[in-house]
């Protein structure tokens, strides 16, 4: 019960941590209707520029300071790259922020070097903030939840209460109508463009110290997070945070429980092989569910792509 | 483009004919000429990877430039192949089965072919993000596989087995290196005219059209979906004759044949040459090839630069570097190359200067962060140099900034020429 | 145009494979590990410890055979088989007679293998394969060949001499394995089971599984385990930042009993734990540099250091690598056969700059030396790493470990 309840939290972390990068890349899907590969990417540029600024003035500084530094990158890629490539198609486009993810990577290791950084948390939030059964929390991860709950319902509010906000869904939806009412267009998708990178750089910053500053760091979430969007519904920001926090706990409770997938076939009726070392089935019977607890999502996508191909909360084909 | 193509494929003659049967031609006296000019095993070693990534890279533009499928997971198809042949050597050395080497590719593309159709039945009802989805996650689940089922994929230190114990062929046993090389050499050949027959069959054809408008060759009465269907069994077919000579030639398979970077770099391969045309992705597998083999050996930093040519030609050239060489090739059939020649000499120097320079700027740099203290010396371009002295920076930033400012001064000029020599018509002023 | 692309790439292979060629009598080392991409680090490192152990321990001491000096020609294997067997070969065509790899036991099989292969199939242009870090034991059980020679301690090797240090702690009850889920992992999974149950029976094992490996986003999950099992000590064999991420979220967790690993040192590691891991990260190896063995080892660290001051001296076996391939060499008098140099490094006793001796045992090509186990800590630090204050401190050592350990290798002479 008490790893239950530890479990949820968690899993409540992760999800939230997720979201924040899949919220960012499901806007500019739906506004430009390119996947961009390279999001992951500037989720770990915004943990290298915070841990770059914490070096000199400290943590706080560098929450607020390092998303901007991200976010007007991404706005000047968008400008000057992916404005140029979207003329020859959507093909094209998503090639190009393949490629940019991989250039990312290069430059981070040319200045950084290929080392895992010493990026931690601020001294202030170094502390167990409560325990469940032995179990701490770390103050820094209630700061998590507290940080991403914050944006999710800045980002609500924005898109739904404010001028700004109107004009971003309309564009969304017609842009040829909205850029004949005067808006400029362009300049939302990069204003978009640049909002979306920055709360990338935004995740990065806070989940450096956690879950560590290092050149893979990109790699080990960009998949998961185009999973999540296309699980999600693309386009949908519902979506995005029911399917983040699916992710979450589904991850963190296919870790904590050792489900042995021998007590599943006994349960099928299946028998076990006498001699396991000479089975030719014997990895199946050895299996547990942490060792395939990362891969789950995918199968998840698989399913609900050939079932329902235009995700959970998704209006449109993804 | 379709008539055209319909016209040729209805006639048996004209797909005969000299003009069509020469360039095979020429390719195959060329493949068989190449280890007299590198007869060293490593030249070979390269140049069978070479051969293998040109089958593998062909295969995948038969769904990404034919067929318009975007896949993230094609690794698996050339992997599935390729595990099994391993597993077929292997059983050969223990049964002694009567099956000669250069048979495995079959083998290969069997099994390719048996996991495409099984993949295929489902990813292939929806193109676009949803093929692309599905196919990362197929990938991204049997990559994860390879590690868990170790009886069958040998966790990561992978299977290898020894291509010589198979039945020996006319005598030959495969030990060296050369007989190798003709072998790869054959089913490059072999495959590559499949592959170029099967996008002159009217599935082939079907393919294109469905990429172009699928609405359009669903009311024509052709299934999207299962045309879509085919080319994918295809792309699996010669996918595992590519995995088949892969293992011939390492003699052994890991989970690096299955895991995502392998997926995603045969897409940038197949994106550098040019998606466009039949023949475009060698040219991308070739150089991918020789900056892998080559340049890594000369610098660390050869996936900057990779990274870099790739945005560039992304950005620059969307039809891949082939395309720019024939858009080149047009324009001298048109007999208009000499207008091109000046400004093109003008470029030249400057260009060279800023790519060189840029380069060497990363180089000094790198190497001022990263080098042992105190060695202070390093060798660029043949020069040895220091890096705590002012000279060479100076140098370098100095060239790289000038040679940019005169590109971007001779670069209207390029275009202006460029546009005058691709004009239809004929040279008027 | 394909053809004329053909040509120029063509022409381009011929000048950088044919640049290669200008010999001089020196004896080259080739060393075939990542130097680019993710597991570039390790990669680095090692070749820095190489130039510098060829500079400092043989061509400033003479060279062999009367002056021949060691040259180390690096070949970036970006940490895949393939690219590995396709450097054999070019090191091979380059006239190369010693290949040095390590980082990953997966890419050391695929090479030993190619490499017995080579042999077989090339009697006049035979190679060595001197694996100075790949620990599976397979290689020296199985899988061994003649042509193979391991200087580090074998994963069983150095799980033989934890559990040796681990069953003197009276207080131990239970112990939590956790490790990545691959041929490693496993083997540093079922060591510790085989080893604990027949040295400490009452030791109970609450929880051995594996996770997938580079994998993971969040250890947390596991470490919530681990807490709740009421463990008092993890056994892992994690390496990379798979290490890193465990050990921090255990540590977080609450945990606070020992994290006995293999790889939690160097490369970042250090730095990372800094003040969390103090007195709680352990770690099993050879050639421990706290407290120092002697003062000219001290020097040597010393020298190294002020030389790369971004790398550390995290394999010190590779020290015994170039002094003994050295000796070997001298000894069979020829730097080309090397049927004889194999012979001659066949039951070689060497005093190992860190202390101790080493055996290259002929039976299996297992080298037999001192293993520690020792403490993360910046206590009494005199060889910090990652420029940091904290190092490893060894707290206690088995000597010649498993010297008399069974081997299954069934050794094939030429």
């Amino acid at each position: 019960m008490e790893l239950i309840a530890i479990n949820i939290i968690d899993g409540l972390v992760t999800g939230l941590l997720l979201f924040m990068l899949s919220s960012g890349l499901t806007l500019i899907f739906s506004m430009m209707g390119v996947l961009n590969f390279a999001h992951a990417s500037f989720y770990m540029l915004g943990a290298y520029f915070a841990y770059q600024i914490s070096m000199y003035i400290g943590f706080w500084p560098g929450l607020v300071i390092a998303p901007l530094a991200v976010g007007i990158g991404g706005a000047l890629v968008e400008r000057y790259g992916l404005r140029r490539v979207h003329q020859y198609g959507h093909v094209p486009e998503l090639i190009f922020t393949f490629g940019l993810a991989l250039l990312i990577e290069e430059v981070v290791q040319f200045f950084w070097g290929k080392n895992q950084m010493a990026y931690e948390e601020p001294e202030i939030l170094q502390f167990a903030a409560f325990a469940i059964g032995g179990n701490s929390v770390p103050a820094y991860k209630v700061f998590m939840i507290f940080v991403s709950v914050g944006i999710f319902m800045g980002l609500l509010y924005v898109l739904t209460k404010t001028r700004v906000g109107m004009v971003i869904q309309a564009a969304l939806s017609y842009p040829r109508t909205v850029e004949a009412l005067g808006h400029n267009v362009p300049l939302v998708f990069m204003g978009v463009f640049g909002v979306g990178t920055a709360l990338a750089g935004v995740a990065g910053v806070i989940a450096g110290p956690v879950l560590g500053t290092f050149p893979g760091m990109a790699v080990l979430l960009g998949s998961i997070v185009f999973v999540t969007i296309v699980i999600g519904g693309l386009g949908s920001l519902w979506g995005a945070l029911i399917a983040s926090l699916l992710i979450g706990w589904l991850t963190t409770f296919a870790a904590s429980y050792n489900v042995e997938f021998e007590s599943i076939l006994l349960f099928f009726g299946l028998e076990k092989p006498e001699i396991m070392s000479e089975s030719a089935l014997r990895d199946i019977w050895t299996m547990t569910l942490p060792q395939i607890g990362p891969i789950l999502p995918y199968i998840l996508m698989i399913l609900i792509l050939v079932f329902r191909p235009y995700g959970l909360f998704g209006k449109r084909d993804v | 483009m379709t008539q055209t193509a319909h016209s040729r494929s209805s006639t048996a003659a004209t797909m005969f004919s000299v003009a069509s049967v020469l360039p095979w031609l020429l390719a195959a006296l060329l493949l068989l000429a190449l280890p007299t000019v590198f007869p060293s095993n490593s030249a070979l070693t390269i140049m069978n990877q070479m051969a293998i990534t040109i089958v593998f890279a062909l295969a995948y533009n038969m769904l990404l430039g034919q067929g318009g499928m975007l896949s993230f997971g094609h690794a698996v198809y050339m992997g599935v192949g390729g595990f099994m042949c391993v597993h077929i050597m292997n059983y050969v050395e223990v049964n002694e089965a009567p099956v000669p080497l250069p048979l495995l590719p079959i083998f290969g593309g069997l099994f390719g072919l048996g996991l495409a159709s099984i993949v295929g039945s489902f990813s292939t009802r929806k193109a676009g993000t949803v093929f692309a989805m599905i196919s990362l996650g197929v990938g991204e689940l049997i990559a994860a596989c390879s590690i868990i089922i170790v009886a069958f994929f040998g966790g990561e230190e992978g299977i290898s087995g020894d291509r010589t114990y198979m039945m020996p062929f006319f005598e030959v046993e495969f030990f060296t290196q050369i007989e190798v090389y003709y072998l790869t050499a054959f089913w490059l050949l072999l495959a590559a005219f499949l592959m170029y027959l099967f996008s002159r069959t009217p599935i082939g054809r079907m393919a294109n059209a469905v990429r172009d408008n699928p609405e359009r060759a669903e009311f024509l009465g052709y299934s999207a979906r299962w045309v879509r269907y085919y080319s994918f069994c295809a792309s699996g077919f010669f996918c595992g004759i590519a995995g088949a000579l892969f293992a011939i030639n390492f003699e052994i398979l890991t989970e690096e044949n299955l895991n995502l970077a392998t997926s995603g770099s045969i897409l940038l391969i197949t994106f550098l040459g040019g998606i466009g045309v039949f023949f475009c992705p060698i040219v991308g597998a070739i150089v991918f090839t020789l900056l892998q083999t080559v340049l890594s050996l000369e610098t660390e930093l050869w996936q900057l630069y990779l990274g870099a040519l790739f945005l560039a030609t992304v950005m620059f050239f969307p039809d891949g570097l082939s395309g720019v060489l024939m858009r080149h090739a047009n324009i001298v059939q048109r007999g208009r190359p000499q207008i091109l020649v000046s400004p093109y000499t003008k470029m030249a120097i400057p260009a060279l200067v800023t790519v060189l320079a840029s380069a060497g700027l990363c180089e000094v740099l790198f190497h001022g962060r990263h080098a042992a203290t105190g060695e202070h010396s390093m060798v660029l371009y043949w020069i040895t140099i220091d890096t705590h002295s002012l000279l060479p920076w100076v140098v370098l930033i100095g060239c790289a900034l000038g040679g940019f400012g005169l590109c971007k001064r001779i670069a209207p000029d390029v275009l202006e020429a460029w546009d005058e020599a691709s004009r239809p018509g004929g040279v008027n002023p | 145009m394909k053809k004329l692309v053909k040509l120029m790439s063509a022409t381009m292979l011929a000048t950088a494979v044919g640049a290669f060629s200008a010999a001089a009598d020196t004896v080259k080392i080739a060393f075939i590990d990542p130097l680019s991409g993710p597991f570039a680090t390790t990669g680095s490192n090692g070749l820095a410890e190489y130039k510098f152990a060829a500079e400092e321990l043989v061509n400033k001491q003479g060279g062999v055979l009367g002056g021949q000096e060691f040259e180390i020609v690096a070949f970036d294997n970006k940490m895949s088989g393939k690219e590995s067997l396709i450097n054999v070969q070019v090191a091979i065509d380059q006239g190369i007679k010693f290949i040095a790899q390590g980082n990953s036991s997966g890419i050391a099989h695929a090479i030993t293998d190619a490499v017995d292969k080579h042999n077989r199939r090339n009697p006049d242009n035979r190679v060595l394969f001197l694996n100075y870090s790949a620990v599976d034991p397979a290689l020296t059980n199985d899988k061994c060949n003649f042509w193979h020679f391991r200087f580090d301690a074998n994963a069983d090797i150095k799980m033989d001499a934890l559990t040796d240090v681990m069953a003197q702690n009276k207080e131990l009850g239970k112990v939590y394995l956790i490790g990545q889920d691959y041929s490693f992992g496993k083997a540093v999974a079922a060591a510790a089971v085989r080893d604990l149950s027949s040295k400490r029976p009452d030791i109970e094992i609450v929880g051995n599984e594996l996770h997938p490996i580079g994998k993971v986003k969040d250890f947390t999950p596991y470490a919530r385990k681990i807490v709740s099992s009421g463990a008092d000590a993890v056994i892992t064999g994690n390496w990379g930042s798979d290490m890193v991420g465990l050990g921090k979220a255990i540590i977080e967790a609450g945990f606070e009993g020992p994290i006995y690993t293999y790889y939690a040192a160097s490369n970042g590691i250090t730095r990372t734990f800094g003040e969390a891991g103090k007195g709680s990260i352990y770690l099993v190896g050879e050639g421990f540099q706290n407290p120092p063995a002697s003062d000219r080892m001290s020097k040597y660290v010393e020298e190294f250091n002020a030389k790369y001051p971004d790398h550390d001296i995290s394999q010190a076996r590779i020290t015994n690598v170039v002094e003994m391939l050295a000796r070997a060499i001298d000894e069979a008098g020829s730097a080309t056969d090397v049927v004889k140099i194999a012979y001659a490094l066949e039951g070689m006793e060497h005093d190992s700059l860190w202390g101790g001796k080493v055996f290259m045992r002929p039976d299996d090509h297992q080298a037999i030396q001192n293993v520690h186990v020792g403490v993360h800590t910046d206590e009494d630090m005199k060889h910090p790493l990652d420029n940091s204050p904290y190092g490893i401190y060894s707290t206690s050592m088995v000597e010649m470990a498993s010297a008399n350990s069974p081997t299954s290798c069934k050794m094939k002479r030429p």
